[in-house]
């Protein structure tokens, strides 16, 4: 059983970091505009005309 | 557009001293349209952002000194969109409180799963071989996620409650507060004593699935807000200010102050109440009245903001200007319509007030029976605790909110924007549908009726005149242009308008103008426009037309065994055709607004609950004084604010639609909490009886929310099959 002294804060760890990670995508706005993100990625905003 | 144009009340001054504007935009509809817009708006100089928000419509744009609010809207005009800047600090307040949800059920969901993980170890562990003191450690770590999670996640919920508890009511958040409470505080202490059962994970998952649930609420309100807040906003409400040295400068409206000096054009909408200083015209008040005959203006006469100028210029003094557009006693009726209103109670508030004393008293009488029967008096706390958490009000929390989120899913699809979230529960006990006629069972803008015969290429070469005219009947007639204005078209004022084409003089305006003879045997509500061209003439009718649906919504209505009436503001004459075309009796016509209130309070105190249609200023109050209110987005603005919900497009299916979904939701609501009860009538004597295992609890929880969540999927389909027939006949209507 000594072994879940290593797995359970991993897999604290591992759940903290996808939390850490939902609150910086909402907090840097990206589901603000969930209908522009799917259409922006159609433009050509790189290719220089 | 050359003219100057004043925006500064919707500018902001950032904190990085640049200065910052929100714009609704209409004509975004693909996505080349977004670098489009950013890149052209970006190309100005001094302007620093440009972030369009494809889902709201939304254009957030940033500048420096060099560049002008003014200047970011001409451009956007000459890229062909459609743009008026607004102010949205409510919108702001709701965009926070949305990503304060967000957050809280992020923070659940991650608790849930870790705390799932742990559980299950723990459920498969007990019926196998593990030790006590495994046990123990995984619950030690659960409540360690648990209570901090369900401090930060539960807050809309302790808020809330402790909000209604303050204010001497009991509402859903209560129970919901007291039971996560006592979950957690209970397994803390079992896991102390070091028992097996504890609940930690049915708390934290309650939380998960109530906030799911006020998230998607929330998120659909939202939406309806900034859909009629772009409608509203690109009316382009802007008028005409004379500046002291006369130059007209275009502001919006709300910028108006009483004793600004506005000019209105021919066939512009008037911003402000106010009192013409100078120049003759007629104005259109069916916006404001209902009635449809324009009404002769002279020096001194009032004018209320929202009615349509006639035929010439007016001067015009503002009396109330800015939000206090209104006349005020329609503001002081509809005050007290709305205090009337609040007396209604949410049905989940209501079972929440049966409820939290039945299950408090049931646990404590569990609790002396246990006593007097002899057991200990740890066991029979123990007992009470069960009875608490299994009635813990899982499934019965989520009956309501569950099926309000599908539906109101649902009604958005079919065109309705919904204000308030208790429409549906209060929707559903309508009996009474009374609509206004203007502008409600008849589309906004008048229609053409042709005489019979008429030559539709003359009707066409009218059109192409009617463009360069300002006057309102001519717009109905411009739609009809089989090509563009004319070139040289001269204004006689007050008469018409007149250019040569094809080497003979064209005019178009009133009959003596164009020499035509008047026709017999017109209705009453009909005004005409005649249109010469050489030797031809043509005199043509111009009318409220009717909804293209409007007929068999009615009928649809009628059929649901709901009483239609019609309450107008119009003239009986003009009133009579329209009801006898929809084949409805009980109309009364020519109604005050306060006339309106009383005949909605006269139904109301026969018992009748009447859902109102309307879109006019006069019909604000009328709106707030019915049970429920629906209005169109073509409604004047105050309408629409005081509306429960607003529907878009130019037929009137929505309604119908409403009453349908409404009734279905209804249905699915008392369904589910229905089931919600049959749990608990199952669950609370096996915990009374003390024979509850910590699997059984969870199994019955879970189930009992699936179970619910699951009724309530129902909402977003059709209900009865009638109700399905119908929207195929709507449909055939209408093509």
């Amino acid at each position: 059983m000594n072994v879940l002294v290593f797995l359970i804060p991993m897999a604290l760890l591992l759940g903290l970091l996808g939390l850490a990670g939902f609150l910086w995508s909402l907090k840097s706005g990206q589901y603000d505009d969930l209908d522009g993100a799917a259409v922006r990625i159609l433009n050509d905003d790189d290719v220089k005309t | 557009m050359t003219e100057a144009a004043d925006y500064s009340i919707f500018v902001a001054r950032g904190e990085d001293g640049l200065s910052q504007m929100s714009l609704a935009i209409d004509g975004i509809d693909c996505a080349a349209c977004i670098a489009d817009i950013e890149d052209g708006v970006k190309s100005l100089p001094g302007v620093v952002r440009a972030r369009l928000n494809y889902s709201t419509h939304r254009l957030a744009v940033a500048w420096s000194a060099e560049a002008s609010a003014s200047d970011v809207v001409g451009k956007l005009e000459q890229l062909g969109y459609r743009a008026h800047p607004f102010t949205g600090r409510v919108e702001e307040e709701e965009a926070r409180r949305a990503q304060w949800l967000l957050r809280c059920l992020g923070v659940a969901g991650f608790a849930m799963m870790n705390i799932m993980l742990l559980s299950i170890s723990v459920w498969s562990g007990n019926v196998s071989d593990i030790t006590p003191e495994t046990r123990d450690f995984f619950h030690w770590i659960s409540a360690l996620i648990a209570l901090p999670a369900a401090a930060y996640a539960g807050q809309p919920f302790f808020q809330s409650a402790i909000r209604a508890i303050r204010s001497g009511k009991l509402n859903m958040d209560v129970p919901i507060t007291i039971g996560v409470s006592l979950a957690l505080g209970i397994s803390v202490f079992e896991t102390a004593m070091s028992r097996p059962e504890a609940y930690f994970d049915s708390a934290i998952m309650l939380l998960f699935f109530l906030l799911a649930g006020r998230y998607l609420d929330h998120e659909a309100r939202r939406r309806t807000r900034a859909v009629a807040g772009n409608v509203a906003a690109l009316r382009g409400e802007m008028a005409h200010r004379l500046e002291p040295d006369g130059t007209p400068v275009r502001v919006p409206v709300q910028a108006l102050k009483p004793g600004d000096l506005i000019l209105v054009a021919p066939g512009e909408r008037l911003g402000a109440d106010g009192v013409v200083a100078s120049g003759r015209s007629c104005v259109d008040e069916s916006l404001v009245t209902g009635e449809t005959l324009p009404r002769e203006l002279t020096v001194g006469a009032t004018v209320y903001a929202g009615s349509l100028n006639g035929d010439g210029a007016l001067h015009v003094t503002v009396t109330a200007g800015g939000q206090n557009t209104l006349v005020d006693d329609v503001q002081r009726l509809l005050d007290g319509a709305l205090a009337a209103r609040g007396a209604y109670v949410r049905l989940a508030d209501r079972v929440a007030r049966l409820y939290a004393p039945v299950v408090h008293l049931t646990a404590l009488v569990s609790m002396i029976g246990w006593l007097i029967a002899g057991a200990d008096l740890h066991f029979a706390v123990m007992i009470a605790v069960a009875v608490l958490i299994i009635t813990c009000p899982c499934a019965l929390a989520l009956a309501v909110p569950a099926v309000q989120v599908t539906a109101t899913g649902r009604l958005f699809r079919a065109g309705l924007l919904i204000n308030a979230g208790d429409l549906l529960e209060r929707l559903a006990t309508v009996d009474t549908v009374v609509f206004d006629k203007t502008g409600t069972l008849t589309l906004p803008e008048p229609a053409l009726r042709l005489p019979p015969g008429a030559d539709p290429a003359l009707v066409g070469l009218a059109g192409r005149l009617a463009l360069s005219s300002r006057h309102p009947l001519s717009r109905a007639l411009a739609a009809h242009a089989d090509g563009g204005a004319l070139p040289d078209v001269a204004e006689v004022p007050g008469q018409g308008v007149r250019a040569v084409v094809d080497g003979a003089e064209a005019r178009l305006g009133s009959l003596a103008f164009c020499a035509a003879p008047v026709p017999e045997d017109l209705p009453a509500d009909v005004s005409l426009i005649a249109f010469r061209h050489g030797a031809r003439a043509v005199v043509i009718g111009v009318q409220q037309a009717l909804r293209p649906d409007a007929v068999a919504v009615v009928a649809a209505l009628k059929a649901r065994g709901l009483d239609v009436r019609i309450l107008s503001g119009d003239r009986a004459d003009a009133v009579a055709p329209v009801a006898a075309a929809l084949g409805i009796t009980e109309v009364a016509a020519g109604l005050k607004p306060a006339d309106k209130i009383a005949a909605l309070e006269a139904l109301k105190a026969q018992g009748h609950k009447v859902l109102m249609v309307g879109d006019g200023l006069n019909d604000a109050p009328a709106l707030a004084a019915a049970t429920v209110s629906l209005s169109p987005a073509t409604g004047a603005a105050v309408t629409q604010a005081h509306a429960d919900a607003v529907f878009l497009g130019r037929r009137l299916a929505p309604v119908l639609a409403t009453v349908d979904g409404a009734r279905v939701a209804a249905r699915l609501m008392r369904q589910n909490l229905g089931i919600a009860v049959v749990y608990n009538l199952i669950a609370v004597p096996l915990a009374i009886g003390g024979i509850v295992t910590p699997l059984v609890a969870a199994l019955a929880m879970s189930g009992s929310s699936i179970l619910v969540t699951v009724n309530a999927l129902r909402a977003a389909r059709p209900g009865r099959k009638d109700e399905a027939i119908d929207a195929n006949h709507l449909k055939e209507a209408v093509a």
